[in-house]
């Protein structure tokens, strides 16, 4: 097994949740299938889904909820 | 010859320099929010320099050219790929028939610029083929470019491949930002604390920023001087007598988050404006992505006057050197 990691396409907010009041999309150690969406980031007054892009397992958060964050920095890793 | 859409990015529009003219009937010139981007764009692929190219913010689009023809990708750094062979951005590229463009990860600045030769010929509306998507007026069918469209090419020009924009007249914000701000007609209506302070702080871009504002916070809210709100004005300090807003302006709703409208702006209100950013610097904000630092710097009419001038050199230069 190697380590993948996945990356955010845009630059903005990163929430790990669908709404404040929501459990996060994806907790430390789930598995997750490439059309899995791990979060959200917020640009220019919308939302923006961020799938896994690769099957994996024990998905681990690299950057926190509402963290600001850049086109290609890594959001999590998977085992994959 | 036309651009197949594979992929349009997140919000890619045709662009070219905008419709001035409308503003007083309440439609924004549009165009280009990097428009020396855009001119360069257009001169490497031999192009008049105000031909419709492609805008796309924070992400590149994936684009099938179906004829051989030449392009340009000028603006933000973003890896340029030509069916996956990575390219060099401000430079005249050489496309086949069937080839595919499309990029990685925004590395540097926000838009990209990608001119074809013979431009984006979409119909003029108002003797501009911008994309005013708010109003759904212009470019392809008024709205960003989306998976599946053909976009028509113009009569191809002669690219001739290889040229570059030479580094020294590529401009990009530093860091942080450094933006040039006339204060304005209600720049007496803040205290000369707050008017210290604006100067003074640092802001950041907030992720709100669009084609119609581009929002900022991180600096201490304004405080304003007291008066009785005059007759018309709204009941909130930073309310005014509807007003003109100006292409550059800097309004601040509440005393909060300061927002300089931009190419797509709205052309009057009731918000105070403490402000107009130089007309020098407003293609600079086109290339602010969300968290960029940014500074305020305080400038007179003389000194913007003669930013413009400089400015247009650096065009002129960029003319010269690809002639």
């Amino acid at each position: 097994m190697s380590i993948a990691d996945i990356k955010s396409p845009l630059p903005g907010v990163f929430y790990r949740k669908p709404s404040p009041e929501s459990p996060p999309f994806k907790d430390d150690g789930d598995a997750v299938k490439p059309d899995d969406v791990i979060g959200l980031v917020e640009v220019m007054k919308s939302f923006h889904e961020v799938r896994a892009g690769i099957a994996g397992v024990g998905i681990r958060f690299v950057v926190e909820d509402t963290d600001a964050v850049m086109a290609g920095q890594t959001l999590a890793e998977v085992q994959a | 010859m036309a651009i197949r859409v594979q992929n349009p990015g997140l919000s890619t529009t045709v662009q070219d320099l905008g419709r001035p003219g409308y503003f007083h009937l309440g439609i924004p010139i549009g165009g280009a929010m990097d428009r020396l981007a855009l001119r360069a764009a257009n001169l490497l692929v031999g192009n008049d320099e105000g031909a419709a190219c492609l805008e796309a913010v924070f992400m590149g689009p994936q684009l099938e050219f179906t004829a051989d023809t030449g392009i340009a990708v000028t603006g933000a750094t973003m890896p340029i790929k030509l069916d996956g062979e990575e390219k060099p951005g401000w430079t005249a590229l050489e496309v086949k028939a069937g080839q595919v463009l499309s990029f990685g990860y925004l590395q540097a600045g926000a838009r990209i610029y990608v001119a074809v030769a013979g431009g984006i010929d979409v119909p003029l509306a108002l003797g501009s083929r911008s994309t005013y998507p708010i109003g759904a007026l212009g470019g392809f069918k008024g709205r960003p470019i989306a998976a599946g469209d053909e976009l028509p090419v113009g009569a191809v020009s002669a690219t001739k491949a290889g040229r570059s924009v030479p580094e020294a007249l590529r401009r990009s914000p530093g860091n942080p930002a450094e933006l040039r701000v006339v204060p304005g007609l209600y720049w007496h209506r803040i205290t000369p604390d707050s008017q210290r302070g604006f100067f003074a702080d640092p802001w950041k871009v907030a992720p709100e920023a669009d084609r119609m504002g581009y929002r900022f916070r991180g600096g201490h809210a304004l405080d304003f001087v007291p008066r009785e709100q005059p007759f018309g004005a709204g009941s909130d300090p930073s309310n005014i007598v509807d007003s003109c807003y100006p292409y550059g302006s800097i309004q601040v709703p509440g005393g909060k988050e300061p927002i300089i409208l931009h190419r797509d702006a709205v052309s009057g209100g009731g918000y105070f404006m403490v402000g107009t950013v130089i007309s020098a610097d407003m293609d600079l904000i086109g290339q602010l992505q969300p968290n960029m630092p940014t500074r305020f710097v305080e400038t007179d009419m003389a000194d913007a006057l003669k930013a413009r001038a400089d400015r247009a050199q650096l065009v002129q230069k960029i003319r010269d050197a690809l002639a």
